[in-house]
């Protein structure tokens, strides 16, 4: 057995030793210094990316083959630790007024979570990937109910926590098969046992509930209903996460579960991503419109977005390799744009929650007088979601309709286009609100520095993404997993 | 020079957006200094184009001018690729001026809630959709442009629009952006069966896509539907049309006057640029519906003037008309029909953006868009505004010496003749239809101004002293007043520069 590389695993082991340091450092800080334990985490975070910094171009396998740094690691260990300082940036002053004797273990909790994501990006064999998704979730559960003398952030929390466990129990049950029927956990060697047989039932059968268990993750339809619920519950920083990050991770290790491992059953698997992604994103939608909550209608929105990132996976039935990789591609790119607008738009509800801590969306009434700068953030991010040009959000779709389109699967292109026409509606409701409808209390807001500046980052990325590019889509070739 | 040459095209197109992002900046009780920077920049972007005309090549308009050719979006192929022609030329020069004259009428008089701020810099930005639009020559970058009016519109009716401003505003919003995206499966579909010459990879440039074969009669004929529904609910053709009477109904004046004057032209710029030459063959079997489409629209817009007791309804339904005529003239696929129809573009752009802004002005003076309240015996309260009104009514209806005319004829004209492998005979009923289609028009405008202008006027009006045309009206209206008139008297202008371009086009209907 070789030795192991602990260079390739550097980030985990610098993300680990920082959140370790904030669960002690915690223990000394008196309640009005709980802050400093935000700076802790971000630095964690910032280190982990400079060392992150030190494999890229570099392709490393260890753990005997469970652990694998590629182009398509690195993508998603840099797109985690992105969102992690955004996330922390927008924390900091929520946590500060809301839980402020409870931040350590929030830090904590969290870059557990990140941690998970990062060896999501890097696993490719079945038992990392269980360890990597409940890694990711089980933090997850414990954020959801941080507002702890809140009704609705208990129910959030044990909403998210059994369906959790109940569609991981499912998952596990999957992979025991296919270890059954291949006597390999490594995705590689999955690939290869399964090459001859394409349609056996039971394989068949097991790729449906691992399938199950990450669309739990990524809040597909059928999978979706603790959604609204949790993010609405959660305090806001949270909900972000779920929506973003902890999502990604879902996609990540699908991606890589399906375009390698079960690559040669796309026959078996992509009709049942058509039927999936055209009522995710359907019925998102529809939801989404009758929503009077803002969390709430960015958690259907979210919904509808997953059925977007969803599509590429049923266009490649029985593909050759170019569709297949631009099916990848687009699905990469998707969930990469798609987490900084998303995210973007969380940190501006949490601008305006501070005031209005209702979230509701009568509350951006006349936003644009009292806030331009916030409100056309706002703007941005929700016309990028709604697939706008020249926002990034317009080439997440355009590769997606590419995608379909060269896999010769127009009809369900189709589906989306209606169903981008039914997301502008409710966007823009919310958009123009901001600006036609006079504003209840007519102060400033106030938006604290941290918010600010994780809007800001957002903001550079939509708008520049939008203008070229090949920023993001460069990437997606180099990363690809899938051959050639 | 030849610096300009190349990126003179960017700075029509981009001069507008700098001028937008400039006007953010200045605070918000800097009105002067707001309107100032739009004047600049509109009237900059307006230079330019008018600099590109006076250099353009009138010897050879069949050739793309003024190029620049620039890698994008290398992973696609997608280029920042901008030329102009015979075709689009016309239609730049018009969206430069209309923008100018748009501000310079806003400088003065801005409709509620005011926020001259906002109010610039969506136009100027609208500006940049809509130049952008007429220049690109690549695919991804004309539906970047395409879609970049729809927010700024949709912020110019919402806000500042009159009565049912927000439903019309998202309506007109949702049914573009519908279209739209069907369009865009269609570039994609012809882009997966394209061949470069060049580079042998996949292209979305448009001279490049020309004379490709992308599939089966099927399959062409279906990407060609992807793109007419894009296309069509822009022009609007009956019957997706339906947006528009709201949108135009409830816009602000300016923002009417560039939805007619401009935006609408892009869906049958469109037809012109894109469905035709890139899909000639089914561009051919889609004729005959085209055209039929095209007579309905005539017949039913002039029959809702006739019903019309909203006067910028009355204009936006005789828009759906003109706008008939120009696609009847498209459907034809001969020379003079698309000689025609871009005529036609200029001339109705001219003319429905004067009666726009003197439907706005009326609106300003008397606070009503209702004929029978307006009228009876305008020409005894304005006498200036009422003869404004009866020259370019009468102009839009297509008397012979003013710019509606010859748009609206030789359209007529090429019906008799369409080209070869169509049915002449039903193109020679569309043509008789047509014809009465001007009849009506003639009837419903004349109705129009004789419900204005005619008869005796209320003492009401008479005792408020209303103020007669102003200078700043005036001064936006005078070079719109001119074109109407020159090209009514020297159509050579226009057609001198499209036929060459319209010839080398529909050489491949034979």
């Amino acid at each position: 057995m070789s030795p192991i590389d602990l260079h390739a695993a550097l980030p985990e082991i610098i993300l680990t030793a920082a959140l370790l340091l904030v669960l002690t450092i915690d223990l000394f800080l008196p309640d009005e210094r709980k802050k400093w334990n935000s700076l802790i985490a971000m630095l964690g975070v910032m280190g982990s990316l400079v060392a992150l910094g030190t494999l890229v171009g570099e392709r490393k396998t260890t753990f005997a083959g469970m652990f694998v740094i590629d182009g398509y690691a690195l993508l998603f260990k840099f797109l985690f630790l992105t969102v992690a300082a955004i996330v922390i940036l927008i924390s900091i002053d929520y946590l500060d007024d809301n839980t402020r004797n409870a931040q350590g273990e929030f830090y904590f909790l969290l870059l557990s979570s990140f941690l998970g994501m990062l060896l999501m990006a890097s696993a490719r064999d079945l038992v990392m990937l269980f360890v990597a998704l409940e890694l990711v979730s089980a933090p997850g559960f414990l954020v959801a109910g941080f507002r702890k003398r809140d009704a609705r952030s208990n129910e959030a929390a044990i909403k998210f926590f059994l369906f959790g466990v109940l569609s991981t129990a499912i998952m596990l049950f999957g992979m025991s098969l296919i270890y059954g029927v291949t006597r390999a956990t490594n995705l590689t060697e999955i690939a290869n046992a399964l090459q001859n047989t394409p349609d056996d039932p039971l394989v068949v059968a097991s790729i449906l509930l691992i399938v199950a268990g990450f669309g739990f993750k990524v809040s597909a339809v059928p999978f979706h209903f603790w959604a609204p619920d949790t993010y609405e519950g959660s305090p806001i920083p949270v909900a972000a996460f779920l929506s973003v990050a902890s999502k990604a991770a879902g996609f990540a290790g699908l991606l890589s579960l399906m375009f390698v491992g079960f690559v040669h059953q796309t026959g078996s698997w992509a009709p049942g991503f058509a039927i999936m992604a055209v009522l995710t994103m359907t019925i998102g939608n529809v939801v989404a419109m009758q929503q009077s909550n803002i969390v709430r209608l960015l958690a259907y929105s979210s919904i509808a977005q997953a059925g977007y990132i969803l599509l590429p996976f049923a266009v490649v039935d029985g593909a050759g390799p170019v569709v297949l990789r631009e099916a990848f591609a687009a699905a990469l790119t998707y969930i990469l744009i798609y987490s900084f607008m998303n995210i973007g738009a969380f940190a501006v509800v949490i601008a305006v929650a501070r005031k209005q801590p209702s979230n509701l969306i009568s509350d951006y009434d006349g936003l644009a007088q009292r806030e331009p700068g916030l409100a056309a953030a706002m703007l941005f991010f929700l016309l990028s979601l709604a697939g706008i040009p020249p926002l990034a959000g317009f080439w997440a779709k355009f590769f997606v309709f590419s995608a379909a389109i060269d896999a010769d699967s127009a009809w369900i292109a189709a589906v989306m286009v209606v169903n981008s026409v039914i997301g502008l509606y409710y966007y823009l409701s919310v958009g123009s609100r901001m600006y036609l409808r006079p504003a209840s209390d007519s102060s400033p807001l106030g938006v604290s520095y941290p918010v600010a500046v994780a809007i800001a980052l957002a903001l550079i990325v939509v708008v520049a993404v939008g203008i070229f590019p090949d920023f993001f889509n460069h990437f997606s070739p180099r990363s690809t997993l899938v051959a050639g | 020079m030849e610096t300009f040459d190349t990126w003179s095209l960017s700075l029509v197109v981009f001069l507008p957006l700098v001028g937008a992002l400039l006007i953010t900046v200045v605070p918000k009780a800097q009105e002067a200094a707001v309107r100032a920077v739009a004047l600049v920049a509109s009237g900059g972007s307006l230079v330019v184009s008018i600099v590109v005309l006076a250099r353009f090549d009138f010897d050879n308009t069949r050739t793309f001018q003024f190029i620049v050719d620039k890698s994008w979006i290398e992973t696609i192929g997608a280029r920042y690729h901008m030329a102009i022609d015979g075709i689009s030329l016309p239609l730049l020069v018009l969206t430069t001026l209309l923008v100018f004259l748009c501000v310079v009428y806003s400088t003065k008089i801005m409709p509620e809630p005011h926020r001259p701020k906002g109010f610039f810099a969506l136009i100027l930005l609208l500006a940049t959709g809509m130049s952008g639009t007429f220049t690109s020559l690549d695919l991804v970058l004309f539906f970047v442009f395409w879609e970049l009016v729809l927010v700024p519109m949709y912020f110019l009716i919402a806000i500042w629009g009159s009565e049912r401003k927000e439903y019309s505003a998202l309506k007109f919003f949702l049914y573009t952006l519908f279209g739209s995206v069907f369009m865009l499966l269609g570039f994609l579909a012809m882009y997966f069966r394209s061949r470069h010459p060049v580079t042998g990879a996949h292209t979305f440039d448009m001279i490049a896509l020309q004379g490709q074969t992308f599939g089966s009669k099927a399959f062409v004929n279906l990407v060609f539907a992807g793109l007419f529904l894009g296309f069509a609910i822009k022009v609007p053709m009956w019957p997706f049309h339906t947006w528009l009477p709201d949108a135009h109904g409830d816009a602000p004046t300016v923002g009417s006057v560039l939805l007619a004057g401009i935006l609408l032209k892009m869906g049958t710029y469109g037809f012109i640029r894109i469905a035709l030459p890139l899909l000639p063959d089914a561009a051919r079997d889609w004729a005959p519906y085209i055209g039929a489409l095209s007579v309905v629209a005539i017949l039913y817009g002039a029959l809702c003037c006739l019903a019309q007791k909203d006067i910028k309804r009355l204009i936006a339904f005789s828009s759906v008309g003109h706008m008939g005529f120009i696609m009847l003239g498209i459907s034809t696929l001969t020379d003079t029909g698309l000689n025609a129809a871009i005529f036609g573009m200029v001339a109705h752009g001219v003319i429905t953006g004067m009666l726009f802004f003197l439907a706005g002005s009326i609106y300003e003076r008397f606070h009503t868009r209702q004929i029978d309240q307006i009228g009876p015996g305008m020409m005894q309260v304005m006498p200036y505004l009422g003869g404004i009104l009866a020259f370019s009514a009468i102009a839009s209806l297509g008397l012979p010496g003013l710019a509606g005319f010859w748009g609206e004829v030789l359209s007529l004209l090429a019906a008799f003749n369409p080209a070869e492998g169509l049915n002449v005979g039903l193109f020679r009923t569309y043509m008789v239809l047509g014809g009465v289609g001007t009849i009506l028009t003639a009837g419903y405008m004349l109705w129009l101004v004789q419900r204005l202008n005619l008869g005796k006027a209320s003492e009401k009006h008479v005792g408020e002293k209303l103020p007669d045309v102003r200078p700043v009206e005036l001064a936006a209206w005078t070079p719109l007043l001119i074109a109407i008139f020159a090209l009514g008297v020297y159509p050579r202008a226009v057609l001198e520069i499209t036929n060459s371009a319209v010839t080398g086009l529909t050489g491949l209907f034979g």
